[in-house]
């Protein structure tokens, strides 16, 4: 099944982001990671969710993790290395937390819950798609967390502007 | 279509969390932890979509991993602009010598 193809293909290369020493490979294999979850979105009928994620995400933000790498390293070394540290340590921290989290969700049952039962399934309905009515609740029900998150955009990426230039040639 | 079952996407969902967690421990370049940030914030957003499924009126979990993506993409340029400027003072990115470097 597609799901699960997207799923290990996701945790392989997430995996591999982790193990490799190379930046560069590190964000390819991040790309494959946002990629794939892109796809478990559409599966997940989500459509504007996966269009939105391969924009913001896949098109912005591993980006911008690109030219961080490629700024903030010493290029002109044969490769972009990164060491890792407390190895023991963070395996067995995210191993803790994998089980335990495993456990927790195999133990808890989900889909026997009541509320889970009496959703019909049918899940669209009649319309296709997602994105007329995300557009409805957005100009309605969360038009000011919209808005606050218009502003915050603003200040971001002009704190980020004026974070990034340099004041002593400027 | 067969649905998928909801347990397979959150056991999804906590692997990827905690190669996240593994990520922002073991590795000491600044950009790569901020990668395994990005990975938490998609583990958190697949568990609201998966959820989402079963409120098809309301759809207010995919609602709110869109604003998480927004939030995550303003957190995304605000670091890396800080991590731009360390380099610069520091001429490194690597964080264990951020914190050892003696105040030039």
């Amino acid at each position: 099944m597609l799901f699960y193809i997207f799923a290990i293909l996701a945790i392989l290369s997430g995996a591999y982001m982790v193990l490799t020493r190379n930046l560069l490979y590190a964000g390819f294999s991040l790309l494959i990671t946002l990629l794939s979850i892109a796809g478990i979105y559409v599966l997940l009928f989500a459509d504007f969710i996966a269009v939105t994620q391969l924009m913001v995400y896949v098109g912005g933000v591993l980006v911008l993790l690109l030219f961080g790498i490629m700024l903030s390293s010493r290029v002109h070394d044969k490769s972009v290395l990164s060491e890792s540290v407390n190895k023991i340590w963070g395996t067995l921290v995210a191993g803790l937390i994998l089980v335990g989290l495993s456990y927790a969700i195999l133990k808890a049952n989900i889909s026997t819950l009541p509320w889970l039962q009496t959703t019909h399934l049918d899940v669209l309905g009649q319309q296709k798609s997602t994105v007329q009515l995300i557009g409805i609740k957005l100009m309605t029900d969360v038009v000011v967390p919209f808005e606050l998150a218009s502003l915050l955009l603003l200040m971001a990426l002009m704190g980020a502007a004026y974070i990034a230039t340099d004041k002593q040639n400027a | 279509m067969e649905l998928i079952p909801l347990e397979h996407i959150l056991l999804l969902s906590a692997a990827l969390f905690s190669i996240g967690i593994l990520a922002v421990i073991t590795k000491r370049h600044a950009v790569v932890v901020l990668m395994g940030i990005e990975l938490i914030f998609n583990a958190a957003n697949l568990n609201l979509v998966a959820f989402s499924r079963y409120d098809p009126s309301l759809l207010q979990g995919q609602l709110f991993s869109l604003f998480v993506i927004v939030v995550a993409a303003a957190e995304a340029a605000v670091a890396l602009a800080i991590v731009l400027r360390v380099y610069q003072y520091f001429k490194t990115a690597n964080l264990n010598e951020v914190i050892t470097a003696e105040n030039k």
